[in-house]
């Protein structure tokens, strides 16, 4: 039982992660939106991520479905205390997800400026508040007695966790910019590159801060591997300069991929064995032992991600080299 | 109020919303790949081209559905915490499932059928189309399976104040999952053929007034303001892509409308049987008998406990229970007032649906009868009748799910969990009356956005 426990445990995170990486550019992209006043630069962000988008929010739609399935109280928990958080974070999705499939179906300056900002917007907001939902987690929740976190919306904001939704705001915004730079070319392509650099600039820091704030504050569960987790995401941040220097167009987003795949590993042994760390003493929180659905549960839906996903892997590959290739 | 009531409102009316995009996409998307074999088998460009003029509304429809839809994933936490805790052992599993089986294939699909004509063969392009089909409807199952335990749970064990799975196909195939997914699908079939004959009607008869207008050449160039010059051009084309859709709708249509009867009629068998409380509501049956009459019209009163204005079919509802008479029926007395379900609006929506259905019928069938006589192009009143037809099939479904849900109150798991015991109680009236009045205004938004865009898809033509 607690194998599966654990197995489940890393699944989440697998499907979180790759929601952040994958998702992650098509919001940047968002980010940087109104960067550019140019009505076809525009045109050109919401045909890089058009044929994706969609797939790409599926991670964070299956990411739920599993932790509602494999651990009910956290799911339960987390939604329910973030209630006016995750209302906007639902209302940012529906707007940018609109204004994507939406923007160009009519000619008209004024309704694609409307759904121009329609995107921004609904792509800032989830870009902040998944770290600030991120960093309470992590932090540690005050619970009642039932599992239910009661002090309501302000007191998310508290500095810590506003901290971790700025730097992965940050992220994400060289996420996408190093996205636009793999997928334009020309000026745009120049431009995207000085986006990537200035974002990096504010990022490295605020990366760094986080990261040692996160481990003297919140804790871990072994200073070897969190240790480990945080040494290789601080050197992939480095390394997305790095590679901006070298000659390859995608080498950048590679970089900042697997820099926000190893932030994800950090972040999760900064919570093992819980999936909710508990505000004053870690062991109060929700961990994978006391909030997991039963064995047979957790076996069967082993089963189903077992077939499903590599499945899900082999045609999502197809999709993308389907659509490889510059946007024009 | 309080936050029982709002956050009910709020699922009612979230989930309301939702349930007009997905049935139509379903069905379309059988349409679409329909037109998309013909393509394949004849070669024949038209069906190409009719079939990318669908797959564009289709898209509009599908990105709503799939917004909304991220509403209700979230919504079991936000809102109904408790609930969460409860079932989740066995609630979840579905809805990771449709994630896992489902969302990814249609999402992944739908993004070659929208941008990737260009760079697929025709083969893959096809295989595409019955992934996006075959996928939505999966959703469909794993979202039902998922409410269907709801009704009627099965294969678990309470257990620490939770419901435990133990056994998991007796959990997926619950009585009551199987009948429930083939009407729902039958209703999302009936309802995207309907879309479809309507708006190939709008062509039909926008091709009419076009002739018209030749024969009257002085009211040409008022009319040239109002419609592009293109689409008198394209006149014949439109002509023969409206009769080919049209007879497309009707045909499935009729087929879908004539299965309802069945495949209602077991579901409201295994209704009476696994959940008497919600067919006693259904049919405003009061006393427990054999020999129980059918209702075709009456209106539950609550306070006297009688249907007032009963006009019955003697023994009718033991017949279709049971073939039999005999059979005996309960009827709502049996039950606590507090656990009965509140019987008129279970009684009205489950009447209006019924009757909705039997329109579908003989809607369909006049049009198949007009369509043999060669007439179906030219019978004006057939055409407005069918424009006007469009929202029906979809009214129908929500009325569907309005007696499927409110036939289970008080119950949010059927004799488990009471609604009231669900909720998150940590989330204060307040945020609720929030949260519903910003997806109020911004559904209201997406609706005439969609609306709109529908519209002007349809006035620029395939």
């Amino acid at each position: 039982m607690s194998s599966l426990q654990i197995i489940w445990f890393v699944l989440i995170f697998v499907l979180l992660t790759g929601y952040a990486v994958l998702d992650g550019f098509d919001l940047g992209v968002g980010i940087w939106h109104l960067f550019t006043k140019n009505k076809r630069e525009r045109g050109l962000f919401i045909r890089a991520i058009g044929p994706y988008w969609d797939g790409n929010e599926v991670w964070l739609l299956t990411g739920g479905g599993a932790l509602f399935a494999a651990f009910p109280p956290v799911y339960a928990t987390v939604f329910s205390g973030f209630y006016l958080a995750m209302i906007l974070v639902v209302l940012s999705l529906i707007f940018r997800a609109s204004a994507i499939e939406f923007r160009d179906k009519i000619q008209n300056e004024k309704w694609i400026t409307v759904w121009d900002i329609a995107f921004a917007v609904g792509s800032i907001l989830p870009s902040i508040l998944f770290g600030v939902a991120l960093g309470n987690v992590v932090r540690g929740l005050p619970l009642d007695q039932g599992g239910n976190y009661m002090l309501g919306f302000f007191a998310l904001l508290n500095p810590y966790a506003l901290f971790i939704g700025i730097t992965g705001f940050f992220m994400l915004m060289v996420h996408g910019a190093a996205y636009i730079f793999f997928k334009t070319t020309g000026e745009l392509k120049q431009r995207a590159r000085t986006w990537i650099i200035k974002s990096w600039m504010i990022y490295l820091p605020l990366h760094l801060t986080a990261v040692i704030w996160t481990m003297l504050d919140a804790g871990y569960y072994s200073a070897a591997l969190s240790g480990t987790g945080a040494l290789l995401a601080v050197v992939f941040v480095v390394l997305i300069r790095a590679a901006l220097a070298g000659k390859g167009d995608g080498a950048v987003f590679v970089m900042s991929s697997l820099s926000i795949v190893f932030n994800m590993i950090f972040v999760a042994f900064s919570l093992f064995p819980n999936l909710v760390n508990g505000l004053y003493e870690k062991n109060l929180g929700l961990n994978i032992y006391t909030s997991s659905s039963s064995q047979e549960t957790l076996t069967v839906m082993l089963i189903i991600a077992g077939i499903g996903m590599p499945i899900v892997l082999l045609y999502t590959g197809y999709i993308y080299r389907t659509f490889a290739g510059k946007v024009e | 109020m309080d936050a029982e009531l709002l956050a009910r409102i709020q699922f009612a009316f979230t989930i309301s919303f939702h349930y007009i995009f997905p049935p139509l996409t379903i069905g379309m998307a059988w349409l679409i790949f329909w037109l998309e074999t013909s393509f394949i088998r004849t070669g024949d460009e038209k069906y190409k081209q009719i079939a990318r003029f669908w797959i564009k509304l289709f898209a509009l429809t599908f990105v709503v559905g799939v917004v909304t839809g991220i509403t209700m994933e979230f919504q079991f936490g936000t809102n109904w915490a408790a609930y969460s805790r409860f079932v989740g052992d066995i609630f979840g599993a579905p809805l990771a499932a449709e994630g896992v089986l489902a969302f990814f294939l249609e999402s992944s699909f739908l993004a070659i059928l929208v941008y990737g004509e260009s760079r697929v063969s025709s083969r893959v392009y096809w295989f595409s189309a019955l992934m996006v089909a075959v996928g939505s409807t999966l959703s469909a199952f794993w979202i039902i399976v998922a409410n269907s335990w709801q009704q009627t749970p099965a294969g678990f064990v309470v257990e620490g104040g939770r419901a435990v799975l133990v056994d998991f196909w007796a959990a997926v195939f619950n009585p009551s999952t199987m009948p429930r997914f083939l009407h729902a699908i039958d209703g999302a079939l009936v309802a995207g053929a309907f879309f479809m004959m309507g708006i190939a009607a709008v062509f039909l008869l926008r091709g009419m007034h076009n002739s018209h207008e030749a024969e009257n050449p002085t009211r040409v160039g008022a009319m040239k303001k109002l419609m592009p010059e293109r689409e008198e051009k394209h006149h014949l084309v439109h002509k023969e892509f409206a009769l080919v859709s049209m007879r497309r709708g009707l045909i499935l249509g009729f087929i879908a409308a004539l299965l309802t009867g069945p495949i209602g009629h077991w579901h409201a068998v295994q209704v009476a049987k696994t959940q008497p409380a919600k067919l006693a509501a259904f049919e405003g049956l009061w006393e427990t008998q054999a020999r129980a009459p059918l209702l075709v019209f009456g209106i539950p009163n609550t306070e006297t406990e009688r249907t007032d204005f009963a006009l019955t079919i003697p023994s009718g509802l033991s017949l279709l229970v049971d073939m039999s008479p005999d059979t005996v029926v309960t009827g709502l007395k049996d039950f606590a007032p507090e656990d009965r379900p509140p019987v008129l609006v279970s009684f009205l929506s489950f009447h209006l649906m019924v009757a909705l259905g039997g329109y579908f019928v003989f809607f369909t069938l006049a049009g198949l009868y007009f369509d043999l006589r060669k007439k179906l192009a030219t019978n004006k009143l057939f055409l407005r009748l069918a424009v006007l037809s469009i929202p029906l099939p979809i009214i129908c479904n929500e009325l569907g799910w309005f007696a499927a849900e409110m036939g289970r109150q008080p119950w949010i798991v059927q004799g488990l969990l009471k609604t009231r015991d669900a909720i998150s109680v940590n989330v204060p009236a307040e945020q609720i009356l929030i949260s519903l009045v910003l997806f109020a205004l911004v559904y209201a938004v997406l609706f005439a956005v969609w609306i709109f865009l529908l519209r002007h898809k349809i006035n620029v033509g395939p």
